[in-house]
């Protein structure tokens, strides 16, 4: 009841006193959907450098990753947001998954721990975002559970939700049944890779967060 | 190797506190029992799922496969709507059903709205794990 309350008057009042360069945008998912080659698309057009390292090998990303003060601008507006990477949500880590994949055993288990403890991580912060950009592949089936999960917490949190149907450079990508699949939320068609459509993910992200 | 189902009414967890709730459920799906539940958990019970399961993946339990599935409000037109939205207000969480099965054996659960397939790890590579 008093968590309820502190985050009820916290909401009220929160935004009251934040500038526009606190907001936290949050870049969620499930893993290998592309949220860092996102980060990276995003803070190479916007800040000249990289948010941190891709790999076609699932977990890449183990820790929450912050670039703050990301400035992005479209026309005459202009945007200020902490833009959050996050390692992507599962339900299952398996070291031997990793193993399969070319990864020493040690490392591989190595591997597995860190990953575990960044979902955890992804988990507690989804409190405090104060929007999100779901990047899902949009050459896989969206109805997974974790997507339902990740989409369905923010939602029950009144956490605004872009979704970036990401990976349209390849053909198996069907944004449509991303659309479907999440008909409550505005999805944008994109390669984060090659920059496909990013003019109008960056419009988007505007509408998002204003 | 036979599959174990367990069925689950949801009186059997709704006094339960969230957290208990989720050990009970993890719990089973631990002991390699695939979990068939009355009814849903909410979304943060969900969120929490998971972020119990990583606590507890070690070289032996490597996580859950889960899906949930209910009648969506849009299903079946006007008629269905307002079915749909009364279940839910009169039923609550206890509409739909939801499946947990360790990642050990449930190999992948594909949902589509209405309807879901699970799909068990072959028993020639388990026996290939085994040796």
């Amino acid at each position: 009841m008093i968590k309820h309350l502190s985050k009820f008057l916290g909401g009220l009042f929160g935004n009251w006193f934040k500038k526009k360069g606190d907001i936290k945008l949050g870049l969620y998912g499930p893993p290998n959907g592309g949220k860092t080659t996102l980060a990276n698309k995003i803070c190479v057009d916007w800040i000249g450098e990289e948010m941190g390292a891709v790999s076609s090998i699932a977990h890449e990303t183990r820790e929450i990753q912050i670039k703050e003060e990301i400035k992005i601008k479209s026309g005459n507006k202009e945007l200020t947001f902490n833009l959050v990477d996050t390692p992507g949500i599962a339900t299952k880590i398996d070291f031997e998954d990793f193993i399969k994949a070319g990864i020493k055993e040690k490392e591989a288990k190595q591997r597995a721990k860190e990953g575990t403890k960044g979902i955890i991580d992804s988990i507690k912060w989804l409190d405090d975002m104060d929007a999100v950009i779901v990047v899902l592949d949009s050459t896989l089936d969206p109805y997974s559970q974790v997507n339902i999960t990740i989409i369905g917490n923010l939602q029950a949190r009144n956490i605004p939700v872009l979704i970036a149907a990401n990976k349209v450079d390849l053909k198996k990508s069907d944004i449509k049944k991303v659309e479907s699949a999440f008909p409550q939320y505005r999805v944008v068609g994109m390669s984060a890779k090659y920059g496909n459509n990013i003019d109008n993910f960056y419009k988007a992200l505007f509408k998002l967060v204003d | 190797m036979g599959l174990t189902l367990q069925l689950i009414p949801h009186s059997e967890i709704e006094n339960l506190s969230p957290l208990t709730r989720i050990h009970k459920l993890l719990k089973m799906a631990k002991e390699n029992k695939i979990v068939v539940l009355e009814g849903r958990l909410k979304k943060e019970e969900e969120a929490e799922l998971i972020r119990v399961t990583m606590e507890e993946i070690d070289d032996d339990f490597k996580g859950i496969e889960m899906s949930v599935i209910y009648p969506k409000p849009t299903d079946g037109g006007i008629m269905g709507k307002v079915k749909s939205n009364l279940a839910n207000i009169l039923l609550g969480e206890r509409v739909g059903l939801t499946i947990i099965g360790p990642a050990t054996i449930v190999k992948e659960i594909k949902q589509d709205p209405n309807k879901i397939q699970l799909l068990t790890k072959e028993a020639s590579k388990k026996k290939r794990k085994k040796r």
